[in-house]
């Protein structure tokens, strides 16, 4: 029954023009990301002083920013920040929410009570406020940036999870297996989860460009990733500072950055249509 | 689709309405209304109390003490004193105070400034800024908690219109010093209606309760937003004042400055961006403006930390700056390399130091300390974080490392944690910067005198303290100058501190506003100001 | 309805005092005193200060003290700007925000509904794909690319608009507005066609057309039902996106705003003015979420738990 729907998903996914699109994107860029230490034509903190900010030539092909460092380079190098923040906390949003999800819907009762009302209070807390704070106190630091994106990212798919958990679990073909006394842990592992996977995709891939979206909000305002490091939002704000004179330290950054997000959402908008017809378009 | 009609129409109209709007600055040659971009917002507008530039350009317009600086920068004009006598040892002042009055109608007394003096200097207020009265008898004694008797400082009211200020030494930038906001007059009765002579923070500076006898009266605050301050009708010098209104308007963004200013809503910008300033150069020449200023960009050492307890390294490091390089290519806004610590000034003061860019002779003062290429040990550059100081430090690291194979770590940090943790000596080398509060040497020399608050760097050296305190007690400016110099060559040779560069002020200005000279101290009094 | 209410009322309190909880620990745990100065604080003043904040106390004290501050109201004085209060500024940047997000919601409601009903009413055909491609733009080219470019072109360019401020010249409030609402519009799009195609394909729609009900009242009376209710459950959980992008747009455009205070306070390490905000949107979103569920519940009886 499952390699059915996949197969059914996958060819509707591909058939969506857009998400097609989406993905050929995604992957090119996710690829070019992990080879950039092997491909980057300089170093990514290499100053060159004495070019200054250059248009884009055959020798830097997206041109330099206002240290003559190469744009092309830091975009590369960008990237492999965003992404990784982006997939790394929606990887530990989506551990920490799918197993909380699961166990609360699939236990019920008072457990499930108290592992949603931690979740009820926990959601109280402004995200950017939690986010900023940590920055505050404990630096800049990139990895304790994505666990705090990742720590307020898992509630709503816990919450997403543990619905569909519960109305799985009250269909007969789990009632069955518990009656022939199928391990709880084997219930879990082989019949729920793959069954929630559905929404769980569809959601983490919009979570992603939420994610990146965020950090380029962080990185705006000051408060997220710094230099010589660069991000895409760190980019786009040197960009839009001199916007003016040198249009290609906002452009090219900003088209990369607004595809991506596209791509995302739009991959997410296939996988759901592919997943679940009742809501696509007639 | 009615509804679609509907907004169309509706977006037409916001739109067409738009266009007819006329920018303010186009609008002030009518109305005179003055609009400053001012930095970041003030903490507050008590003189006592505050330390930052925003602040003193706003009290400027607010409150005038004894005497006014000079919109060309030369001597100090005449203020609340109309004129003074100084002895013939020029330890005694006697300043005779003109008619005036503050806002709500109280003639300006010799007692007032004797009791902004006593407020200033009462440790419990926590001034900042106390030493700029040490030179008066006792104050400093005052201050430090020594003696509690005000009466015993050298300041008194002879009379309500006469001031006697007695000097522990003869001071001959004394009257210079007494434009800075600092020492201004306060309206006593205000002050004690919303609180105590020290009170932290004293309601008294808002608007509708704030009395000050300046060219202007404070209108309204609105936070983060704009302060407006009126034209004064009782100020003494009314007739001088040409401008109805002045909005500050607190901008802490370089870039939305900009903007600002190029749509017509601003009539002086705070800075200009760095990438503008060629630019600029060439399209608005009649609106950029490009002075030195009374101030220098440069980096301490933390002298507790090995290896750079020994001279010939930090000497080491200052040679391998090209700081030419640093000033056209990573600053780019006219700045000038610096050649001493304090930056030289028109009145004659011009060090005979120098610090030169030579890596031969660096990599040679290393191998004398003991090390060969590379082999230093990795060091911290702590600023706090700024685009400016970013390009400059990542500049730094680069002609470091290729000069002497150094390594250094860039670490940036917002404005209070960098304080932090340089004034708990949590550093190696940081960088710092330093303007002038008045236009003379002892501004910047005093700051490195052993265990002086500013120091920083745990650098003490008793030849040069005492080269201080000669000076202070010189007779002439000639043998007073001959002094510093001694103490900026020692500064120089053992370098616990490295100039980079002397600041330049740069911004840019409408042309209808006539009246606003440069000048080293960046100080343009409003009254001398209009537009046309 | 009461028993919802009530319960969502019974979980803010926790919700409230873990917020005030870890926010206090964490930044009383802060690098970076709110006294450090350009010139060192002298002793008896920093004794002070310490004292007039309470900062010489031990810790539990000064959460008890603070505690029972904020249930009249008082959450201390600002370090920043001394001789204000929190509450103070607090009261000074609430409208302006409030006022910004007000506007921008309106926005994207407007130009949200109306492209989402129209992609709704004639689906897969050009009045679809264009409006809901221009509402994509509002997810794709984030306020960080957006403001700037609308500062430039309408700003600057044009010099139809001001570029900065709120209510201090007219027309300064278009811009910041545009930017903040246009990402919402899409979202709105997006949940009103969703939503009224999934009624619109229902068997009842279907029947009122052949009872001869007009097209108008199908629409508005029916299936607009069907839209809105996705839309009004998303403007809950969309205030915590607003108030991310507040404080992007706010420092943006220079609006003296909430968001703008929250990052100044947070830079300048004002403890009480952090603590202080945070409690304050903490609570602010618990409020919208329980208003807007309550309105959806209004709306669709169906979720009434």
């Amino acid at each position: 029954m499952n390699s059915n729907l996949w197969r059914d998903a996958l060819l509707r996914l591909v058939s969506n023009k857009l998400s097609l699109f989406g993905s050929i994107y995604i992957l090119i860029i996710i690829f070019l990301a992990l080879i950039t230490p092997f491909i980057a034509p300089y170093d990514y903190a290499y100053q060159n002083l004495e070019l200054g900010p250059s248009p884009p030539s055959p020798e830097h092909w997206l041109g330099t920013d206002t240290l003559g460092r190469d744009l092309l380079t830091r975009m590369m190098y960008g990237s492999r920040v965003s992404l990784m923040v982006g997939f790394l906390a929606t990887i530990v949003a989506l551990t920490i929410g799918v197993t909380w999800g699961t166990v609360a819907g699939f236990a019920g009762g008072k457990t499930d009570t108290i592992m949603m009302r931690i979740v009820d209070v926990l959601y109280g807390i402004p995200f950017i406020i939690f986010v900023i704070l940590l920055m505050v106190i404990f630096g800049r630091n990139l990895i304790l940036l994505f666990m705090a994106i990742g720590a307020v990212e898992w509630l709503t798919m816990a919450r997403i999870v543990r619905s569909q958990v519960m109305s799985l679990s009250k269909q007969e073909f789990i009632l069955a297996a518990e009656a022939m006394g199928v391990s709880k842990a084997s219930i879990i592992y082989k019949h729920l989860i793959p069954n929630t996977i559905g929404p769980v995709i569809v959601y983490a891939t919009l979570t992603v460009p939420q994610i990146m979206l965020l950090e380029a909000f962080l990185s705006f305002l000051g408060l997220g990733v710094q230099a010589p490091l660069s991000s895409w939002g760190l980019l786009i704000r040197d960009g839009a500072v001199s916007m003016e004179e040198y249009w290609w330290l906002l452009i090219f950054p900003s088209l990369a950055f607004s595809l991506t997000l596209f791509s995302l959402n739009f991959i997410g908008d296939g996988l759901r249509d592919a997943l679940d017809p009742r809501t696509a378009d007639s | 689709m009615r509804l679609k009609l509907f907004l169309v129409i509706f977006l037409a109209s916001i739109i067409s309405s738009c266009g007819e709007n006329t920018p303010p600055v186009e609008e002030s040659i009518e109305s005179k209304i003055l609009y400053l971009g001012n930095g970041t917002e003030p903490k507050d507008l008590d003189p006592h109390t505050v330390t930052g530039v925003p602040e003193s350009k706003i009290l400027m317009a607010l409150i005038e003490g004894l005497v006014i600086r000079h919109p060309e920068g030369k001597d100090p004009l005449p203020g609340m004193a109309k004129q003074w006598q100084i002895s013939s040892d020029g330890k005694e002042y006697t300043f005779f105070l003109r008619d005036a009055y503050w806002s709500n109608g109280d003639p300006v007394t010799a007692q007032d400034f004797v009791y902004a003096w006593n407020r200033m200097l009462l440790p419990s207020l926590g001034s900042q800024y106390p030493d700029m009265l040490y030179d008066i008898v006792n104050a400093e004694e005052f201050n430090k908690g020594l003696i509690t008797d005000f009466s015993l400082v050298g300041v008194k009211a002879l009379d309500s219109k006469t001031l006697k200020v007695n000097l522990k030494n003869p001071a001959p930038y004394f009257v210079e010093l007494l434009a800075h906001y600092t020492t201004r007059p306060v309206h006593k009765p205000t002050i004690e209606k919303f609180g105590e002579i020290d009170s932290l923070g004293n309601q008294w500076t808002r608007p509708g309760n704030f009395v000050g006898n300046g060219p202007f009266t404070l209108e309204e605050w609105k936070l983060n937003q704009v302060i407006k301050v009126k034209k004064n009708p009782t100020y003494w010098d009314a007739d001088r004042v040409k401008l109805n209104e002045i909005h500050f308007l607190p901008i802490d963004n370089v870039s939305r400055e900009d903007f600002m200013f190029r749509s017509g809503q601003l009539h002086v910008t705070s800075s200009i961006p760095t990438e503008k300033i060629e630019v600029y150069k060439k399209e608005y020449p009649q609106n950029i403006s490009i002075s030195p200023y009374y101030g220098t960009y440069y980096y301490r050492f933390n002298l507790n930390k090995k290896p750079l307890d020994n001279k010939l390294i930090r000497k080491a490091l200052s040679l391998s700056i090209d700081r030419e390089k640093i000033t056209d290519k990573v600053a780019k806004g006219g700045q000038i390399p610096s050649f001493s610590f304090t930056p030289p000034d028109p009145n004659g003061y011009f060090p005979p130091t120098k610090l030169e860019f030579n890596p031969a002779k660096a990599k040679e003062l290393l191998k004398q300390a003991g090390y060969t290429e590379g082999e230093l040990p990795t060091f911290e550059l702590l600023y706090n974080t700024s685009e400016g100081h970013q390009k400059i430090a990542e500049a730094m690291q680069q002609m470091w490392k290729e000069t002497l194979g150094v390594n250094i770590v860039l670490t940036n940090t917002d404005w209070k944690v960098y304080l932090s943790r340089e004034n708990n000596g949590d550093f190696e080398i940081s960088r710092a910067g330093w303007i002038g509060d008045y236009q003379d040497p002892k501004t910047f020399l005093d700051m490195m005198v052993s265990g002086r608050g500013n120091n920083k760097t745990g650098w003490s050296n008793p030849e040069y303290d005492a080269l201080l305190v000669k000076a202070s007690q010189a007779t002439s400016q000639a043998q007073r100058y001959a002094y510093l110099y001694e103490a900026e060559k020692i500064l120089i040779d053992e370098l616990p501190i490295i100039p980079i560069y002397t600041y330049t002020r740069i911004y840019m200005k409408h042309e209808s506003v006539k009246g606003w000279e440069p000048n080293l101290l960046d100080s343009h009094a409003y009254q001398y100001i209009s537009i046309e | 309805m009461l028993s919802l209410i009530l319960r969502r009322i019974g979980i803010a309190i926790p919700v409230l005092l873990t917020v005030i909880t870890l926010t206090f620990l964490m930044v009383h745990s802060a690098p970076g005193g709110p006294f450090d100065e350009e010139k060192a604080v002298s002793p008896e003043v920093l004794i002070k200060l310490n004292e007039k904040y309470n900062l010489d106390q031990p810790l539990i004290n000064q959460y008890f003290d603070y505690l029972s501050g904020i249930l009249v109201g008082d959450f201390g004085p600002s370090f920043r700007y001394p001789g204000r209060s929190v509450t103070e500024l607090i009261s000074i940047g609430l409208p302006v925000t409030f006022e910004l997000a007000l506007y921008s919601i309106l926005f994207a409601l407007a130009i949200g509904l109306i492209a989402g009903i129209l992609g709704a009413l004639k689906p897969n055909t050009p009045l679809d794909y264009i409006p809901m491609s221009t509402a994509m733009i509002g997810i794709c080219i984030p306020s960080i690319i957006l403001g700037p470019s609308l500062i430039l072109i309408f700003g600057l360019w044009l010099e139809w608009v001001p570029v900065s401020g709120w209510g201090y010249m007219p027309g300064d409030k278009i811009l910041p507005t545009i930017t903040l609402g246009t990402a919402y519009a899409a979202y709105c799009a997006r949940l009103t066609r969703g939503g009224m195609l999934e009624i619109l394909n229902q068997d009842f729609i279907r029947t009122a057309r052949a009872k001869g009900l007009s097209e108008f009242r199908v629409v508005v009376v029916h299936a607009l039902r069907g839209g809105l209710t996705p839309v009004i459950a998303f403007l809950g959980p969309a205030m915590a996106g607003l108030l991310a992008g507040s404080f992007v747009v706010e420092t943006i455009f220079g609006i003296p705003g909430l968001g703008r205070f929250y990052v100044e306070a947070a830079f300048n390490r004002d403890y009480t003015m952090i603590l202080g905000s945070s409690i304050f949107f903490s609570f602010l979103i618990i409020f919208f979420n329980l208003i807007s569920d309550l309105i959806a519940a209004a709306l669709n009886p169906k979720l009434r738990d």
